[in-house]
């Protein structure tokens, strides 16, 4: 039997006849990169792949880098072997990558949804025979909600904190979560205040040419005055920091994919957890590989083991593969994640607190305990 | 049933006090009286007998949401929650439902008595007309799982600004064995419907703990400054069995343990002297085993507990005897306003008039000039079988629950040992999809013995690297199960170690908890069986729990 086109290294997913990786995560001479976040863009790479509206975030996040890029459906051809990009819907710029040699076909899909959520450009099923795809939420109990109904919830609870005078503080992932809220904030309530870390990438997509709203950058010298008349759009990691206690009081909403269990609301403690993912749920993924109309299933990340058994039953042929794909940008994949120990330093102008990390847990000093006792 | 949904909601999204108390005064003002006693009753552990038992709702369940069993067993461990995993798994109801929460508790206790059809019936056809939050409440009360994120104190404080009444009182009137059934909500708020009940106990006076860490222990001159003169505590043994509340009322005598369970007939020894007792006499003390006049260590007791019937054997191996340390009524009267001393003569008149003294103990008060002397007699607690030593202010009145500044536990320093993670499991609510449960071995010549589970002890970031661990180095699965590469080291605390036949290593340790993680130590590092088994109280039988 011929050789696979292409193969699961320790490098990354790797296409032999065309020498060049998909998303790896070792230094390689030609890699093309399914979108922006750090687990699958990763630095050292000799040359770069990817889709148009990535550019300026891989630009910012990776620095100075040999960078082509393309339109969806535009074909690339490397050592005969046909790359082309397809849109998948996980945040602004992300692509399914189709590779195609001699009548095989394969399609890498990297991170991806199905439902639309009006920033990025919508996931787009595309055949193949070989279908490598992520799991992160593959388990029947996680189904979302119509995203209007969201943003609904979202809106009003923005709104009702204001009558009460309150401050209202939305979290999300820096790049694909937080334009999506941006771009779906009912902006007649308030301004949008931003985090530096989610302004520095809202820079980028607008260099890009992407359009958002309009948002104010917090500084040192925004008048905290100013910022309660509005909304705190900030990422997961500020929150509990000094930088984000200069607000308090406020109420924090949190929004992921996790908050659809209670117990991952519980770790959380938001004020209020917010359905909200840029992967597909059980219903989205099940769809999507149907589409294909694939021979063959690869699952990366995620709920690999019981997805796959699953696929397996119905009639699929499914395997798990190790990639080191979900593991690094912050709180869109697994929350169980050690998030202080970060195994990549933060991109060149990211500080994420003005003091440094939050405080470690205190410990109760001689006689605290006795308490009241006079 | 719709607002009783919202409002677990709303207490589950929130972790501020104040908008729980809100949330919690918003439902009793909006709500019928008899779903105000309803929801009393499930926010303090009173839930509704479970009428199918838990196969069956998962069976029915599994074929409502169209899965495979395993895959809804592997979602049960990722949700944690069987009530959540249900409400998950199951598609959208088709119509809709507008009973009360009374309307369905009464139909839960009804269901119980019909055949299995009937049932299934029942029960699907409920899970289609709510929506998933009511779905979910719906089944917490039916799988009998039922638990809520708020302090029955928060309930009660909520519930005295809305009635008026102190919390305290109100705290007293729902103590007791009443179903929300047969007590009204104006009996609750009426003081004359409240006294009717003549098995109702007080609630319980809790001790504070004085907490010390494996890095600072609290010096003599630390209780000086805090506690201050010596003269005004009284100090006894902090004996370790089961907290007891005994009652004499109209003839009729009661104990009840903390957990609110009414217990009178697990401790038939203890029946001709409370019998014996004046009426109008309620008691607080220490149920323990004895041998020979001595008390025996916990697990002697806790054999005997967890038995339906009470064998001979049993009665002859380990009887029980009170330790009493507290009268709160006497006369008829209730006299939690006395203070402590005075208190304390009233139980010695008692015990000095009982036939039974060797049934009817008192805790005798441990003699003390100084804190000095006081840790050096606390030193002596393993020996006297007591867990350390309790501090009362003299003056103090009896109060409810656990307060700060009259009662203090000061126990001894736990057990310790260091051992190695072999298993780890997912833990529940909270920790759920988390491996948070983990299994502990220390060495038996170059194999690794399991000898304790525990579940507590970490932060949550620590609990996130081993979770981390966990998850990069299963050697094995079974089932919820994983067998992971020995490697971590922790230091394991415990409050008592006796021998046992039910488990491979030997021995059973009583409240294993992690101290802390060794990071510092090498999995070779850790202790041996042998040094566990030094541990062993010389005077510690071993009772056959397989017999």
């Amino acid at each position: 039997m011929a050789k696979p086109l292409l193969e699961f290294t320790d490098r990354g997913i790797y296409c032999e006849q065309g020498r060049f990786y998909i998303d790896p995560w070792k230094p390689v001479d030609d890699a093309v990169i399914t979108h922006a976040h750090a687990d699958h863009a990763y630095v050292g790479h000799k040359r770069y792949l990817a889709h148009h509206l990535s550019k300026e975030v891989l630009y910012y996040r990776l620095g100075e880098i040999s960078l082509q890029t393309v339109e969806y459906g535009e074909t690339v051809m490397k050592n005969g072997v046909e790359i082309c990009l397809f849109p998948a819907g996980h945040v602004i710029g992300s692509a399914q990558i189709r590779i195609s040699y001699k009548g095989e076909v394969w399609v890498v899909s990297g991170d991806y949804k199905t439902q639309e959520d009006g920033v990025s450009t919508p996931f787009e099923p595309v055949a193949c025979q070989h279908f490598i795809s992520e799991c992160t939420f593959g388990m029947p109990v996680y189904q979302w909600k119509e995203q209007a109904q969201i943003f609904n919830d979202i809106n009003s609870w923005w709104y009702s904190n204001q009558q009460q005078g309150l401050l209202t503080v939305i979290s999300g992932y820096s790049l694909g979560k937080a334009q999506r809220i941006l771009q779906n904030l009912d902006l007649s309530i308030g301004p949008v205040f931003t985090h530096g870390v989610i302004e520095n990438t809202n820079e980028a997509l607008r260099r890009n040419g992407v359009v958002l709203n309009p948002t104010t950058r917090i500084t040192a010298d925004t008048p905290k005055d100013e910022v309660r008349k509005g909304i705190i759009l900030a990422p997961p990691s500020a929150i509990g920091t000094p930088w984000i206690r200069k607000f308090a009081p406020f109420s924090f909403g949190y929004c992921s994919g996790w908050m659809a269990l209670r117990g991952a609301k519980r770790r959380r403690a938001a004020d209020r957890g917010f359905v909200l993912s840029d992967h597909a749920d059980w219903d989205g993924l099940m769809s999507a590989i149907d589409a294909t109309g694939c021979e063959k299933v690869y699952l990366t990340h995620g709920y690999t083991a019981s997805f796959t058994r699953y696929l397996n039953e119905i009639g699929f042929d499914a395997r798990e593969v190790h990639t080191l794909y979900g593991e690094e940008e912050e709180e869109e994949t697994h929350p169980n994640l050690p998030n202080n120990t970060p195994s990549k330093s933060p991109p060149k102008g990211e500080t994420l607190t003005e003091n440094g990390k939050p405080s470690d847990r205190q410990v109760s000093p001689l006689g605290e305990d006795l308490g009241g006792v006079k | 049933m719709k607002a009783f949904a919202q409002l677990f909601l709303y207490l589950d999204e929130t972790n501020k006090t104040n908008e729980k108390v809100r949330r919690l005064k918003e439902y009793f003002n909006s709500v019928p009286d008899d779903d105000k006693m309803h929801m009393l009753a499930l926010f303090t552990d009173r839930r509704p007998k479970r009428p199918i038992n838990s196969t069956l709702v998962r069976t029915w369940a599994v074929e409502v949401s169209n899965i495979p069993a395993w895959l809804f067993e592997e979602s049960y461990h990722v949700v944690g929650d069987l009530a959540e995993t249900m409400s998950l798994l199951m598609p959208e109801n088709t119509s809709g439902s507008n009973k009360t929460l009374t309307q369905w508790v009464a139909e839960i206790n009804e269901i119980g008595t019909r055949n299995e059809e009937e049932r299934k019936l029942w029960l699907t056809e409920a899970w289609a007309m709510l929506d998933k939050q009511e779905r979910f409440v719906f089944n917490k009360i039916l799988t009998g799982s039922f638990r809520v994120g708020v302090s029955q104190n928060l309930v009660i404080k909520a519930l005295a600004e809305v009635t008026g009444i102190e919390a305290p009182t109100l705290t007293h009137r729902i103590m007791g064995s009443w179903m929300p059934e047969t007590y009204s909500y104006e009996q609750l708020i009426q003081a004359q419907g409240a006294a009717d009940d003549i098995s109702r106990p007080y609630p319980f006076f809790l001790a504070y703990p004085i907490q010390e860490t494996s890095e600072k222990r609290k010096a003599a001159a630390d209780l000086e400054d805090a506690l201050g003169e010596p003269q005004e505590w009284q100090a006894e043994w902090k004996w370790d069995g089961i907290r007891a509340q005994m009652i004499k009322r109209n003839g009729k005598i009661f104990i009840w343990s903390r957990g609110e369970d009414l217990s009178t007939e697990k401790f038939p020894e203890l029946h001709p002297f409370l019998n014996d007792l004046p009426d109008g006499t309620v008691l607080d003390g220490e149920i323990l085993s004895f041998s020979n006049g001595l008390p025996m260590p916990f697990n002697v007791l806790q054999t005997r507990i967890g038995r339906k019937n009470l064998s001979k054997k049993i009665l002859q191996e380990s009887p029980v005897a009170v330790i009493a340390y507290d009268c709160l009524e006497y006369g008829g009267e209730d006299i939690r306003t006395k203070t402590q001393a005075e208190r304390r003569v009233l139980l010695e008149q008692l015990q000095a008039g009982t036939e039974y003294p060797e049934i009817f103990r008192i805790s005798e008060l441990i003699k003390f000039d100084t804190w000095e002397e006081l840790e050096k007699v606390r030193e002596q607690s393993r020996a006297m079988i007591a867990e350390g030593i309790m501090l009362k202010r003299k003056k103090a009145t009896y109060q409810v629950g656990r307060r700060r500044g009259d009662w203090w536990k000061w126990k001894i320093d736990p057990l310790s040992i260091d051992a190695v993670m072999i298993y780890a499991q997912k833990g529940h609510g909270r920790r759920a999809d988390l491996y948070t449960d983990y299994t502990f071995a220390v060495w038996d010549g170059d194999k690794l013995v399991p000898f304790a589970k525990a579940y507590s002890g970490l932060t949550d970031q620590e609990i996130n690297k081993v979770d981390y661990f966990v998850k990069r180095n299963t050697l094995e699965k079974f089932g919820p199960v994983r067998t992971v590469k020995p490697e971590l080291v922790f230091e394991i605390g415990f409050e008592g170690i006796n021998k046992s036949t039910r488990h491979k290593s030997g021995i059973a340790l009583r409240f294993p908890r992690i101290l802390r993680w060794r990071h510092d130590k090498k999995k070779e590092e850790a202790d041996t069986l042998e040094t566990l088994k030094a541990l062993l109280d010389p005077i510690s039988p071993s009772p056959d729990e397989e017999a």
